[in-house]
């Protein structure tokens, strides 16, 4: 029998659940509003010993975000198929350094620390009816906990897997990195090649510690009926530093993520970058927000789009500065490669209060300029060459953290995208 | 000098160029052989830089009437990496900026990637790249700089015929020996003297880079032909003397 809980542990989740009570059916403020009732939740399924022991198919669709079944260049692992945790494991050298678990393992383990400090505190139940629906049907999601002073050079990999068509995954993920470690945490969410429609709405809550850094990579591998909410709250203490890296270089129903950094500390940083490809007929809309509200924190946000066929791709950014020693950027560029598709690139800045805070963006949405592609051509570089490289160079955003297997990922993208352009 | 003259490399006849709907060249003719270096001169909106961009086959420089041909090739319907492939290379007088492309990767693709880190360093350090080669081509170089990243990647492609649109200027002192003394190893390959193949085109309005480079002849372009050929420093000398109108049919000029 665990204990149970202290009254104030307690009222604290009654009151998540009253909240998220009521905003079930609350929709978000952008994005196209999804049925959420018309998904089951994700089946359970069998745990397993290996990663090897996945099946082929899944093993090569999980590749195209970065995670290996072959653990040898990774720390820790967690892979959730459907609604089970199938495999979760630190490798030896990090065993002391890195706690891996499901977030409801996590709750059920450290029930008063995780709802004191971590639980639905970066991210309020009642945003939405996605939160909501986390809220009060989670089904699981990774807890992943880097111990003070532990640098981890190798990728903690994570893995939120759908297998089913017409269900939702309801994820609630939680990162904490003490203060003055380390790590570098890789995340792919992916559906298996004969998943149809469903919903994936992700709460990830991430704290970052006194001089601690997170650099979180995320690959997109949804598949065309594929509808995706995260909602992403981060908090940053003092001198610590948050990198946030989103690539997305599949068709998607539509997503729609708008992560916040809270810098709440002292001289603490948070940095957005990313890659999207708009493809199909994808609903794209992505952004960032920074509240600098730290003395001296700073944030950069670098955003690349490409979008091409039908595909609608809303590129956001907002810096709110609200101390007077803050400085943010926003670097947003898009190329728009099809007649048929729509790129917004909406930057937005507001200081609250802060007359020191400087804050800047440059938003630019135009082609590839025909006199580039002419100057690599008088090197020797035929025409669809000239223009992938150029592309490539537009979209190759200086990436920390970035795997190997991403960037050809990218690279390849580039290539077969720039081909239909010509 | 062998007796034997050497075969043109470049063949221009009877060249009309026309940008949007006025006519800039008028019956160009110049021949350039094997081991040559010509300078171009002219007034400024004269047409040189025309008569540069058509030989590399800019888009938006139509030939009306006349020919370019180069090896015996008749470069209409090449396209622009073709001619370059054939041996033909240019540096601008205005190269434009490439976001995301490294001076570095320009450098790899018009050596065509037979550039070993040797070959790169030796670039380096003739040039003094230092970090320009990380940086976005052409963003934010310096006048200096832009025409000393243009040299490494005529200096890496070795082209056949090399073209300069005014190498010198917006260059000091110290950085014109810089860029003069790659022409010179461009256009003279040091080690190769008894080959000498490779020809160029130099425009120049100083002719500051001829302190550097020997050439051979110098042709003034004026009202869309070439109106005179003759010694180079001789005829700059006249030009800045008198003025281009007075030069053009003066008795220094061989007349055409
Ligand atoms: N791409 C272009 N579009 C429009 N006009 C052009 C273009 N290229 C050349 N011209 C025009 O053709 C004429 C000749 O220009 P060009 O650049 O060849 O002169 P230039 O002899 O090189 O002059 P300078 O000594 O000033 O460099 C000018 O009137 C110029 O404006
Ligand atoms: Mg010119």
């Amino acid at each position: 029998m665990p204990e149970p809980l202290s009254p104030k542990a307690q009222q604290r989740l009654d009151e998540i659940r009253v909240a998220a009570e009521a905003a079930i059916d609350k929709p978000a403020a952008l994005g196209p509003d999804v049925d959420i009732t018309r998904f089951r939740t994700v089946s359970e399924q069998q745990k397993i010993e290996s990663l090897e022991s996945l099946q082929k198919q899944v093993k090569e669709t999980v590749i195209h975000s970065g995670f290996m079944a072959d653990e040898t260049d990774r720390s820790a692992s967690y892979f959730q198929m459907d609604r089970t945790p199938i495999y979760e494991r630190v490798q030896k050298a990090f065993d002391d350094a890195i706690e891996i678990t499901s977030t409801e393992d996590a709750l059920r383990l450290w029930p008063e620390e995780m709802i004191e400090k971590y639980w639905w505190r970066a991210v309020m139940p009642d945003k939405d009816k996605y939160t909501a629906l986390v809220a009060l049907h989670q089904t699981e999601g990774y807890f992943i906990r880097v111990k003070a002073g532990r640098k981890v050079e190798k990728p903690i990999q994570a893995c939120l897997f759908v297998s089913e068509s017409n269900v939702s995954q309801n994820v609630h993920n939680i990162i904490i990195v003490e203060d003055g470690a380390e790590a570098n945490v890789i995340t792919g969410c992916n559906v298996h090649v004969d998943v149809k429609e469903g919903l994936h709405a992700g709460i990830s809550e991430f704290y970052v510690g006194k001089g601690a850094k997170l650099t979180f990579t995320m690959v997109h591998n949804w598949a065309a009926d594929f509808s995706v909410r995260p909602r992403t709250g981060v908090v940053v203490d003092d001198d610590g530093i948050y990198i946030n890296n989103y690539v997305l270089l599949t068709p998607v129903k539509s997503i729609q993520a708008f992560p916040v950094a809270k810098l709440v500390g002292a001289r603490s940083t948070a940095v957005f970058n990313s890659i999207v490809y708009g493809l199909k007929d994808s609903y794209i809309d992505l952004g960032s927000e920074s509240q600098l509200i730290g003395e001296g924190s700073r944030s950069e946000a670098v955003a690349r789009t490409v979008s091409m066929d039908q595909s609608t791709v809303y590129s956001r950014g907002r810096l709110i500065g609200r101390t007077n020693d803050c400085k943010a950027h926003l670097d947003c560029r898009g190329i728009v490669q099809s007649p048929e598709s729509t790129q917004w690139a909406i930057p937005d800045l507001a200081s609250e209060g802060a007359p020191g805070a400087e804050l800047s963006h440059e938003a630019a949405i135009s082609p590839i300029a025909a006199e580039e592609i002419y100057y690599l051509m008088t090197r020797g570089l035929p025409k669809d060459e000239a223009i992938s490289m150029i592309t490539r160079g537009f979209v190759n955003i200086d990436i920390p953290g970035l795997p190997d297997v991403l960037r050809k990922q990218i690279d390849k993208a580039i290539e077969e995208t720039s081909k239909e352009a010509m | 000098m062998a007796s034997e003259k050497p075969a043109p490399l470049l063949q221009i006849e009877d060249l009309h160029v026309s940008v949007g709907d006025r006519e800039i060249l008028r019956g160009v003719d110049l021949t350039i052989g094997e081991g040559e270096t010509h300078v171009l001169l002219g007034p400024n909106g004269g047409g040189k830089s025309t008569l540069l961009n058509t030989i590399v086959g800019m888009p938006g420089y139509r030939i009306t009437q006349g020919r370019v041909v180069f090896k015996g090739v008749d470069l209409a319907g090449l396209e622009i990496d073709e001619r370059a492939r054939l041996g033909i290379g240019i540096a601008f007088q205005r190269p434009p900026a490439v976001r995301g492309v490294k001076l570095r990767q320009m450098i790899d693709v018009a050596a065509n990637g037979t550039l070993d880190d040797e070959a790169m360093a030796a670039l380096d350090e003739d040039l003094s790249l230092g970090h320009m080669l990380e940086r976005d081509v052409n963003m934010g170089f310096s006048g200096g700089e832009a025409k000393r990243s243009e040299m490494a990647q005529l200096l890496a492609q070795m082209p056949d015929l090399a073209l300069f649109d005014e190498p010198e200027s917006g260059v000091d002192l110290d950085n014109i020996a810089v860029v003069g003394g790659a022409m010179n190893a461009l256009l003279k390959g040091e080690e190769r003297i008894a080959e000498r193949t490779r020809a160029g085109l130099i425009i120049t309005h100083t002719g500051h880079i001829l302190e550097y480079v020997n050439a051979d002849v110098a042709h003034v372009l004026y009202s869309g032909r070439l109106a005179c050929k003759g010694n180079p420093l001789d005829l700059i000398e006249e030009i800045s003397s008198h003025g281009y109108e007075a030069c053009v049919g003066c008795k220094l000029c061989q007349s055409l």
